[in-house]
């Protein structure tokens, strides 16, 4: 990944502009059937002659083309990359050969049970596994990511109130939410009322009870908050809102501090999403495909998205589900990330997985300690599996969050999230995971504490950086005043 | 013994402990409630190890029982291709797959590229002015074709051709059912394709969007002309979806035909079936609803030093920025997988996608004609198809495709559990998988 200042080529053409005519990069089966004419089958005009435009290349033209883009790419497999809110956690290899058995990745999502039964016993023995996980009674695996299991939920939430006479307007969300929340409360037409957490970065029972009332459907809550803090009143808010008929929706994106630490399911929690992506280690892909399972408490099973797995008389079937919200997606959802998940928790068992919990939360509490001398702490005590610092004191050389981020690239690390949640300041948030060696946290830290110095000491280093990566600071603005979003010939 | 995934070992505990001046690991769990961490035990078997867990799923895996790729007649949604040995080879580039969303470009070149490259390829494909960097699949894309017209249009009424694959109708409803749109569906006719005297009927001031799917769930390809002149004529879009984006190889494409909005499942484009997914939804559109559009975009920008990049852009469409304003609750894309998709086009080009699709249209053509002549079987839909087609059998179709499999083959979907009217048809898709010796004894089956 080095650079040569001042260099304005492009580091890797576009496909579009490599290549010749007549290359190519695939042979095709021999043909041992007549050939027929598009013209005479659709009529002329409705055929169509080669896609204008698409690449000619070799083999060899584009393995080069896509390992040289990789190249320019951070992963987890590269070094820590400690993106608060997203766990960054190893992806095991074994799970990529077990995505990729022949009978599996072949497997058509409508051929018959019968012949899939390898494939159902995975998929109900992973939805066993997320029920003990989280003290739910029924777990669909359907939901394609974090932010639809979200949609399915709050439809869930619908149907039960609309079952009981009254869909209800409201719902609230605290101001750490993800941005989701509120988008997926959107699409479900409620009113989204959001609620300020405390000084303490806890939402407070009090908060809560003001502004309950019947016609609110749900509160939405994630637990831990993205400020990293296990929200204590849990159960005191739970209770405020079964107090007046409501439901309480709880984001998983931050199970991964939880496992066999403490279950939803006894929280008061009556629907919750898993992000299959994060607590069990699928890998992010470069932003999806993840896997967004929805879990629910025995009531509102009813209402699952259509088909579910179940065991009867020793044959795995699909059933529908007769009150369903209906399907959130094509077929059974993301099959090839139920297999990777199930083999992570396999690989796992239940002492493991609560290990890597209790790991992930001391390699958050060691790295914030470590930090805390040279970096502002918005919250006082301790943390679950991520914590926050800010950019406060190094605001004083004119070095902000942003800058701090850059020059992590320099020192050879992914930044963590910046500028989330919004009601933290500068805030950066970081989630080392339990993937992470004390080697491994005290090298980063030792890079944050060096940046730390050099904003005092050369803050131009800090605000110019990174000096490092393939390419220096993008212009954003620019790409969003005058977007361009797709190549075109010269 | 530390597991092979966690790196702690006792000596790093015990100096992490004292560093957060802890006695053990349960003090940093004290703001949870003590009843809460009592109950928390999971009940699960112990870890397994790697040859223990690798046999274990080779048994899982030996309770599948799927035929070879050549016995493999399946389609209605998820098809059949061959995978060049490239496609995997990229997606299996760690720096790829363990990435998440670039959302710091300086360390994300690789993604964004391939990205900006992958809508510019299916804007190619599609003929369209725009391509998202991808959704979900092609039903949730439907979903947001609709949610887009009701935005676009501010109308409520949506008009959905019942020849639209099952499954994508379900997630626009679901979808939809917390709007206060209309989705009203409409019939077939005897061609497979939809009825435009029923269309027309329909079509009034209310109509937001007219969405059909071709080849729709037949395989029968729709007039996307024609139903496009007469959704615009009613001042709603024509949103035109697809099952087998492979078929773009021999068609013309949607932008050309007058879609506002082209979508689909590009599973056809270099990713497996497994059983599902994952797969990608390719959602490409008009110049002027970018603004509406949902999900990623990436732009074209430069650096500091005047050097090209990418970047994600016009965020503030997206769920992070405008929370419940947002175009779409979406998060994420499908990103490994449209990069699949890319690499897959990049590997055929222009020729070899282009006689993929004309060999995936030969063999079909093939095995009606073979089934019509030989087995002397009638087909109940008369509009031309691409690489699948429903077929009528003489006996309950449970027990011809029973009898099919016994001989290694899966010879197709029954269509009765979707459309009751159509309880003796069998859609039956061919593609450069089966050789002829596979589709005669598919023919020889069906007429037995």
């Amino acid at each position: 990944m080095n650079v040569k200042p001042g260099a304005t080529q492009p580091l890797e053409p576009l496909l579009f502009e490599k290549g010749s005519p007549g290359r190519v990069g695939w042979s095709l089966p021999p043909a041992d059937v007549p050939d027929v004419d598009p013209d005479a089958i659709f009529g002329k005009g409705a055929a169509r002659g080669p896609v204008e435009g698409l690449p000619e290349l070799s083999e060899v033209d584009v393995v080069r083309h896509y390992t040289r883009l990789s190249r320019l790419n951070y992963g987890v497999d590269v070094g820590m990359y400690p993106l608060g809110s997203c766990t960054m956690k190893y992806n095991p290899k074994l799970n990529e050969w077990a995505a990729r058995i022949p009978a599996f990745a072949r497997s058509h999502p409508l051929q018959p049970p019968e012949i899939s039964q390898g494939l159902l016993a995975l998929m109900h023995a992973l939805e066993r596994i997320l029920c003990e996980v989280s003290g739910m009674a029924r777990v669909t695996l359907q939901p394609a990511a974090g932010a639809q299991g979200e949609l399915a939920g709050m439809l869930i939430v619908r149907a039960h109130h609309k079952a009981h006479g009254n869909p209800r307007h409201k719902v609230l969300v605290p101001d750490t939410a993800h941005g989701t929340n509120p988008a997926s409360c959107a699409l479900c037409d409620y009113e989204v009322v959001t609620i300020k957490s405390g000084p303490t970065g806890l939402l407070e029972p009090a908060a809560v009870a003001a502004h309950m009332d019947e016609d609110v459907a749900a509160l939405m809550l994630t637990n831990p908050n993205t400020c990293g803090l296990f929200e204590t009143h849990i159960r005191e808010i739970a209770d405020i809102v079964h107090a007046k008929g409501g439901l309480v929706y709880y984001d998983g994106a931050n199970l991964n501090a939880l496992m066999g630490v403490a279950k939803p399911g006894h929280m008061g929690v009556d629907v919750m999403h898993f992000n299959l992506h994060k607590t069990f280690s699928t890998p992010h892909g470069g932003g999806g495909p993840g896997s967004g399972p929805v879990g629910v408490v025995e009531p509102l099973a009813r209402y699952l998205p259509t088909p579910i797995v179940n065991l009867r008389d020793g044959q795995y079937v699909l059933d529908d589900v007769p009150e369903s919200i209906g399907k959130m997606k094509s077929f059974h959802g993301h099959v090839g990330m139920h297999i990777r998940a199930y083999a992570y928790a396999l690989a796992l068992g239940g002492k493991g997985l609560a290990q890597s919990s209790r790991y992930a939360v001391l390699n958050a509490n060691y790295v914030l300690e470590r930090l805390r001398g040279a970096y502002h702490v918005p919250y006082a005590g301790r943390v679950m599996h991520e914590c926050i610092v800010t950019d406060k004191r190094q605001n004083d050389h004119g070095v902000k969050t942003l800058d701090i981020a850059k020059r992590l690239m320099d020192y050879g690390y992914h930044p963590p999230t910046v500028y989330f949640p919004l009601v933290v300041p500068g805030a950066l948030m970081i989630e080392p995971t339990e993937s992470e060696s004390l080697e491994t946290l005290d090298a980063f830290v030792d890079a944050m504490l060096a940046i730390a110095r050099e904003a005092e000491e050369d803050p131009e280093l800090v605000t110019g950086a990174p000096h490092t990566t393939p390419v220096a600071r993008l212009d954003e603005v620019e790409a969003a005043r005058k977007p361009i979003l797709r190549w075109t010939p010269a | 013994m530390p597991h092979r995934y966690l790196p702690h070992t006792p000596d790093d505990l015990r100096r992490m402990l004292a560093a957060v001046h802890a006695s053990d690991i349960d003090a940093l769990f004290e703001a949870i409630p003590e009843d809460l961490r009592r109950r928390a035990h999971l009940d699960l078997p112990d870890g397994m190890g790697e040859h223990a867990l690798k046999a274990h799923l080779q048994d899982l895996a030996s309770a599948v029982r799927v035929p070879e790729p050549e016995g493999m007649f399946l389609g209605g949604g998820a098809y059949n291709h061959f995978q060049p040995g490239v496609v995997d080879f990229v997606i299996s580039r760690s720096e790829f797959y363990t990435s998440y969303t670039p959302y710091q470009p300086e360390v994300s070149q690789g993604t964004l590229q391939a990205i900006f490259e992958y809508q510019t390829l299916i804007c190619q494909l599609t003929g369209m002015e725009v391509s998202n960097a991808s959704l979900y699949d092609g039903a949730s894309g439907l979903a947001e074709a609709l949610l887009l017209a009701r935005r676009v249009k501010k109308r409520p009424k949506m008009l959905l051709a019942r020849s639209i694959h099952p499954d994508y109708r379900a997630v626009a409803r679901t979808y939809l059912s917390g709007s206060d749109a209309e989705i009203v569906e409409v019939p077939f006719t005897k061609a497979g394709t939809i009825d435009r005297a029923a269309l027309e009927k329909a079509l009034d001031t209310g109509v937001a969007a007219v969405a059909v799917q071709s080849p729709n769930v037949f395989g029968c390809v729709e007039d996307l002309r024609a139903i496009g002149e007469m959704a615009h004529q009613a001042g709603a879009l024509l949103v035109a979806a697809c099952t087998e984006p492979i078929s773009y190889g021999v068609l013309r494409d949607p932008g050309t035909l007058g879609a506002d909005v082209a979508l689909g499942d590009g599973q056809s484009l270099g990713l497996p079936p497994s059983y599902g997914g994952p797969w990608f939804g390719f959602f490409a559109t008009r110049q002027a609803f970018v603004r509406q559009l949902p999900g990623r975009l990436v732009g074209q920008s430069h650096d500091a030093n005047g050097r090209r990049g990418y970047v994600l852009t016009l965020a503030t469409r997206e769920q992070h920025i405008r929370r419940e304003k947002a175009t779409s609750n979406i998060c994420t894309n499908q990103s490994l997988c449209a990069l699949a998709g890319a690499a897959f086009l990049a590997t055929l080009g222009k020729t070899g996608f282009a006689e993929l699709a004309r060999q995936n249209l030969a063999k079909a053509e093939y095995a009606k004609r073979v089934i019509r002549d030989e087995a002397g079987l009638a087909f109940p839909f008369s509009a031309p198809t691409f690489n699948e087609f429903v077929v009528e059998v003489k006996d309950d179709p449970e027990r011809v495709l029973g009898r099919l499999r016994e001989e290694g083959l899966l010879g197709g979907i029954p269509l009765g559990p979707w459309y009751p009217e159509l309880e003796r048809a069998i859609l039956v898709c061919v593609t450069e998988m089966n050789p002829k010796s596979a589709i005669d004894r598919l023919a020889r089956g069906l007429k037995a």
